[in-house]
């Protein structure tokens, strides 16, 4: 690709002295390989012709150097010209960047996203039907989607097969066991937690497969963690785009008079939707170096307002002297709340150099996380007054402890970001903390999904 | 030479000299150098991001070619397509029309304006 030397003619350190100002040249965005090569050649041919007219090859050298133009300028002007090259391209697909393992790892992601995709439609082969067995699809949609997605991780990290069955196997074998031989009631609330709880538990497993078996390593679960927030991101915008073509062609089938709703919902929808959370997964990973983290910027730009509604809602609750108005969604309105709290917290500690000293942005953090803790605390103990009105149903005893599994860890978070202020501990411990709590998440979704369903007789 | 009297110039110059034959940045660059006499004063890296927009435009076709002799290194050529010729045929219009308009005032006025003129 790089033009050979002319002849070599010239003395090594000329060589050299090219070869500078040909990285500084490349170093330009808007300059690529082609455009380098061709004003290397310029430079080449004008030495050529002022070392014939007698100059000596360094003064030729400086001479060319100079009448090429500033680097600076000629940016300028390759930028006016390739604007274009100044976005980030990520050129996705089979040919992304020409490299063989590049195209491997594009078929075999484009085969685990056909396996979770056809792994929805494997059931109705056995009768099952999407709509009239809603329950056994929402019990098992888990499965479907992550089972590929912890296969493809098992692959793309050289996980030995022996090693990844060993890891991987058992629990996902237990989760189907669990969900589907359970004799759950018809329509019971043990049923809906369960649903809801298995693709956490299963999420956090599939991180045992990111971290390619290593999931001890703090750096690792943080990876992961980095990895969840844009995973989210990508997967929301694909799901718009999925919205739009499922609009469109059930609208597309109307116009000619044939009802494609029942195929859109059945197959597009059902298909992509699963298939989504392996090219989402795919695309992170792909885009992973080439395009600055999304969650970070999200979490900046929303921390001070959230912060600001919290203390603004606290402040109304103080200032009107209003109670709680206790209902049985309240609880689950703070859970909520406390999670994105929590996700905020850990996204801004997820890009976050921890070597760098306390600034305004970490106490912004404790004020997020100090008030969120306040108003969760007055939700609580309104509660505690009434909860013998209520009765402990599982939906309520789930509430209870995710609103606990949450506390616990932005008390703990609140704590030591007050000690980080004051300089008494440091960043990596703050960070450390969020690492070693993930487990908790999984032990308390797997509770809910295999030892709640027998402790409230599947009700 | 102003900046910008050079920059108006420069897609007809080289549009021109392409239309002579298939040539490259630098013996374009020499081309411009000879026919002014020395006196248009290029930059000559901003000769490439101009030729990149011709290129862009449909005006000129580049490829990369071995030129024969002892040299080993590849060199971009550009060719002018049907459109650049089109181009060209327009740009000629315009600038013979501004060039004929100076060079009759030129020839009407007196040989340099007087300070009492430009005072009024």
């Amino acid at each position: 690709m790089h033009p050979a030397g002319a002849g070599g003619q010239q003395p090594p350190d000329l060589e050299a002295l090219i070869a500078e100002w040909r990285a500084g040249v490349e170093q330009q965005r808007a300059v690529d390989d082609a455009d380098a090569d061709e004003l290397e050649g310029h430079l080449r041919d004008q030495m050529a012709d002022l070392g014939s007219a007698g100059l000596a090859p360094d003064e030729a050298f400086l001479i060319a150097v100079k009448r090429m133009g500033s680097v600076d300028a000629l940016s300028t002007e390759f930028a006016r010209e390739h604007a274009d090259r100044l976005w980030k391209r990520l050129a996705p697909g089979p040919s992304a960047g020409g490299q063989p393992s590049a195209r491997r790892d594009f078929w075999t992601m484009i085969g685990f996203a056909c396996a979770a995709a056809l792994a929805v439609k494997v059931p109705e082969a056995f009768g099952l039907d999407l709509f009239d067995d809603g329950r056994f699809y929402a019990r098992n949609v888990g499965l479907f989607a992550l089972v590929p997605l912890a296969g493809f991780f098992a692959w793309r990290r050289g996980l030995p097969a022996a090693r990844a069955i060993r890891m991987l196997v058992p629990p996902f074998a237990a989760a189907a066991v669990v969900v589907n031989a359970y004799p759950f009631e018809d329509g019971s609330d043990t049923e809906a937690l369960a649903a809801l709880h298995l693709p956490i538990a299963l999420w956090l497993l599939v991180g045992v497969a990111y971290a390619g078996g290593d999931w001890r390593s703090d750096h690792k679960r943080m990876d992961y963690v980095r990895f969840t927030g844009e995973w989210f991101i990508y997967y929301v915008l694909i799901a718009l785009g999925g919205g739009v073509l499922a609009g469109f062609t059930a609208g597309a089938f109307d116009v000619i008079g044939i009802d494609a709703d029942d195929f859109v919902s059945s197959w597009v929808v059902a298909c992509g939707a699963l298939g989504a959370v392996v090219v989402a997964s795919w695309l992170v990973e792909a885009k992973q170096s080439v395009v600055e983290n999304m969650a970070p910027v999200l979490t900046k730009l929303f921390t001070p307002l959230f912060a600001a509604m919290l203390l603004a809602f606290l402040g109304a609750m103080v200032w009107t002297g209003r109670g709680i108005d206790f209902d049985r969604d309240v609880l689950i309105f703070f859970n909520l709340l406390l999670a994105l709290v929590l996700g905020l917290h850990l996204y801004a500690v997820s890009a976050r150099d921890h070597r760098a000293p306390h600034d305004v942005s970490d106490r912004l953090q404790f004020v997020l996380v100090a008030s969120a803790l306040v108003a969760d605390a007055l939700v609580l103990v309104a509660m505690v007054d009434r909860i013998s009105d209520f009765g402990l149903t599982p939906n309520r005893v789930a509430a209870l402890g995710e609103n606990v599994v949450l506390l616990v860890n932005l008390a703990w978070s609140a704590r030591l970001l007050l000690g980080f202020w004051r300089g008494r501990v440091t960043f990596a411990s703050v960070e450390r903390w969020q690492t070693a709590y993930t487990p908790v998440y999984l032990i308390w979704a797997t509770v809910v999904v295999g030892v709640f369903p027998p402790l409230f007789g599947f009700a | 030479m102003p900046k910008d009297l050079v920059a108006a110039s420069a897609t007809p110059l080289v549009l021109g000299i392409l239309s002579e034959g298939e040539s490259y940045g630098y013996a374009i660059l020499k081309r411009v150098n000879q026919l002014s006499g020395g006196e248009l004063e290029w930059t000559d890296g901003m000769l490439y991001p101009l030729l990149h927009r011709l290129e862009r435009l449909g005006y000129a076709e580049a490829s990369w070619k071995v030129p024969a002799g002892s040299r080993t290194r590849r060199r971009k050529y550009y060719r002018i397509t049907e459109s650049g010729r089109q181009a060209l045929a327009e740009q000629r219009r315009q600038w013979t029309v501004i060039t004929g308009a100076l060079r009759d005032l030129w020839h009407e006025a007196s040989p340099a304006p007087s300070p009492a003129l430009v005072g009024s």
